[in-house]
C-alpha cells in the first residue's frame, strides 16, 4: 500500500532546474534543434511515435529532447500528450499494397516482381565504428537510378496465396475492432487487439521474446516472407462530405513472417502468416512483432501452449513500457509508512520466534538478543 | 466514418489530397503570393484532434487500430457562400485554414482556374518531383542475389 507524503516542493523545484541544466549540458555547446532530431536521430523518432503511439514527428523530437534522449521516458511524455487530444474518428485501413516503397526485401524468394530494395539499412554494414563522423561530414548524396521502382508491387504472401500454400487471411469486418486505448484487456484476447498491443508495445521486450522462440522456448519457424517500408497515404471519410479524403502521409514498416505449420485433422500442411505493422522505420520491431502475433496463434492452431511468448496474458500483460517502467519506478517514491509496518511485523515475527526457541532454549536466547 | 468502395476520384479529392500532402511551408509562400483572395469567415474555427490509424491483418485481413495521429480539421465559408473543407494530418491551423479556404476557391469560378494554376500545379509538381526522387534512389538499391551450390 501506498501512503502519500507531503512536503518537499523546494527541494523538488530545485531538483527540476538541475534536471533543466543537465538537459542543456555544457553550454558552449550550441543547443539541439527539434529539426536536428528529427532529421539526425529519425530512427529514434520513429520508435518514439510507434511506442508513444502517436504520429507526429515534431513532437516525437520534442519529446526526445526533453528526455534527455531517454526513449521510454519521450513515449511516456507523448502517451500523456496524446490523452489530451480529442478523437475525430478513424481512418479507413491503410493499403500497404499500394505504399510508395522505400526499402523491400524478402528472404524467402530471390527473385519477386518488383525486386529486392535494399534501401536505407544497416544491414550489409561492417559494425566499423565510422570515424570519419566524429568530425562534420560531407555528407554524400545518394545516387538516383534512372528508372522510379514499380509502383505497385505484389506481397510475397499473396504469391504463395495464389498456390494455396499458405492460410488465407480472412477479411472479417463485421464489427468495429476492439480499441484497448477505450476498453481494458481480456483474455483469451482477439487477433486485433493482440496486434494493436503489440503495435504499440516495447521493442525491448517483443525482441525478447521473439529471440526466445528463434532459441525454442515455443517453436515458430519463422521466414521474412517481405519486409517493406515506405510511405502509404491516409485516408478517412468526414461525415459531412459523405466521400473518402486523403488527410496525408505516414511511413511505416511492415513484415510479413512465413511460418511452417505441419497442419492439423482439418487443415492440409501449408505456411502460417505472422503480422507485423509499425509507424516509421522500425525494422527490429515490426519483425519481433510478426514473430510474436504467430507465436501467439499457437492455441488457435491447435498447437501445445508451453512457452512464455506463447502465453497471450503473460506477453500483453507487460509489453507496455509505459505501464512497466511506472510499476517499477514506483517503488522510488517514498514508502515510509508502508515500510513502517513491515518493520512491525518482522521485529515481531522474530520476537515470537525468539520467544519459543527462549522455551526450548534459555542460553541460545540470549545469544539472539545480544545480536540484536 | 465507415469503409467504401473505391471510385475513381473526383477532381475535389484530388485536390484535397495534394493540399494535405504540400509542404506546410511551400503552401505558406504560394498562399502568400497569391493576389485575389475572396474574404471568408470560419465555420468550424481550426480544431486539431487524433485519428485513429488502422491496418490489416497480413495487409489484408481483419481490421485492427496500428496508433492515432494527429489531424487539424476546419469550415470557411466564402462572401458568395461556397464553402470549403480541411482535414490536413498534424497541428497546423494555418495549413487547414488556408486548404479550406483554397477548397472552396477552387469550386468557385471566379478563382477556380488562377488557384489550381498557381497552388495545386506547383505543390503537385513539388510531391511529384520528390516522390521520383525517393523512388530513383530506392531502385539504385536494388539488388541482384545469387544462390551458389557449394561441394558436390
Amino acid at each position: 500500500m501506498y501512503v502519500a507524503v507531503k512536503g518537499g516542493d523546494a527541494a523538488i523545484e530545485n531538483s527540476q532546474t538541475l534536471l533543466a541544466e543537465e538537459r542543456r549540458g555544457d553550454k558552449r555547446v550550441p543547443e539541439l534543434t527539434l529539426d536536428q532530431i528529427k532529421n539526425q536521430l529519425s530512427l529514434s523518432v520513429d520508435r518514439v511515435m510507434a511506442e508513444g503511439s502517436l504520429y507526429d514527428r515534431d513532437l516525437a523530437a520534442l519529446a526526445i529532447k526533453q528526455a534527455r534522449g531517454d526513449i521510454v521516458e519521450a513515449i511516456f511524455l507523448l502517451r500523456a500528450y496524446r490523452t489530451t487530444l480529442p478523437r475525430f474518428g478513424n481512418t479507413l485501413p491503410i493499403d500497404t499494397a499500394k505504399m510508395q516503397i522505400r526499402r523491400r526485401i524478402s528472404a524467402t524468394f530471390k527473385d519477386l516482381p518488383g525486386g529486392q530494395i535494399l534501401g536505407p539499412s544497416f544491414d550489409y554494414t561492417h559494425r566499423l565504428l565510422d570515424f570519419s563522423l566524429v568530425e562534420n561530414s560531407d555528407s554524400p548524396v545518394a545516387e538516383e537510378a534512372s528508372e522510379n521502382i514499380l509502383e505497385e508491387m505484389p506481397r510475397v504472401t499473396e504469391l504463395l496465396n495464389d498456390e494455396g500454400l499458405i492460410e488465407k487471411e480472412i477479411d472479417v469486418n463485421e464489427h468495429e475492432p476492439f480499441d484497448v486505448t477505450r476498453n481494458s484487456l481480456k483474455f483469451p484476447a482477439s487477433r486485433e487487439a493482440r496486434l494493436q498491443n503489440l503495435a504499440r508495445g516495447d521493442e525491448g521486450f517483443l525482441l525478447a521474446l521473439a529471440y526466445s522462440t528463434q532459441r525454442g522456448w515455443g517453436k515458430t519457424h519463422p521466414f521474412a516472407g517481405e519486409i517493406r517500408m515506405g510511405e502509404v497515404g491516409v485516408e478517412i471519410i468526414p461525415e459531412e462530405l459523405g466521400f473518402p479524403i486523403e488527410v496525408g502521409e505516414i511511413t511505416v514498416t511492415e513484415c510479413q513472417m512465413v511460418n511452417q505449420f505441419k497442419g492439423s485433422a482439418t487443415i492440409p500442411a501449408q505456411f502460417t502468416r505472422g503480422y507485423g505493422l509499425t509507424f516509421g522505420h522500425n525494422e527490429r520491431k515490426a519483425m519481433s512483432m510478426g514473430i510474436l502475433d504467430r507465436s501467439l496463434r499457437s492455441k488457435e492452431l491447435g498447437e501445445a501452449v508451453n512457452a512464455p511468448a506463447q502465453d497471450e496474458e503473460f506477453v500483453l500483460s507487460h509489453s507496455c513500457n509505459v505501464e512497466a517502467s511506472g510499476f517499477v519506478q514506483h517503488l522510488k517514491l517514498p514508502h515510509y509508512v508502508d515500510f513502517q509496518s513491515e518493520l512491525v511485523t518482522v521485529r515481531a515475527l522474530r520476537k515470537a520466534s525468539t520467544l519459543s526457541e527462549d522455551n526450548k532454549d534459555s542460553t541460545d536466547s540470549k545469544n539472539v538478543e545480544a545480536a540484536e | 466514418m465507415k469503409e467504401t468502395k473505391k471510385l475513381a476520384r473526383t477532381n475535389r479529392q484530388k485536390w484535397m489530397s495534394v493540399l494535405a500532402k504540400a509542404d506546410t511551408e511551400l503552401l505558406n509562400t504560394l498562399w502568400c503570393d497569391l493576389q485575389d483572395k475572396p474574404s471568408w469567415t470560419n465555420i468550424r474555427a481550426p480544431e486539431t484532434g487524433m485519428v485513429m490509424v488502422r491496418g490489416k491483418a497480413g495487409g489484408v485481413g481483419t481490421n485492427f487500430n496500428v496508433g492515432e495521429m494527429p489531424l487539424t480539421r476546419t469550415t470557411i465559408r466564402l462572401d458568395n457562400g461556397i464553402s470549403g473543407v480541411a482535414y490536413v494530418r498534424g497541428r497546423s491551423a494555418l495549413k487547414a485554414e488556408q486548404s479550406a479556404v483554397l477548397d472552396a476557391m477552387l469550386q468557385d469560378d471566379r478563382y477556380a482556374t488562377a488557384t489550381f494554376t498557381n497552388i495545386i500545379k506547383p505543390l503537385k509538381n513539388a510531391i511529384k518531383k520528390q516522390k521520383a526522387s525517393a523512388s530513383k534512389k530506392a531502385a539504385k538499391t536494388k539488388v541482384e542475389f545469387f544462390t551458389m551450390a557449394r561441394g558436390k
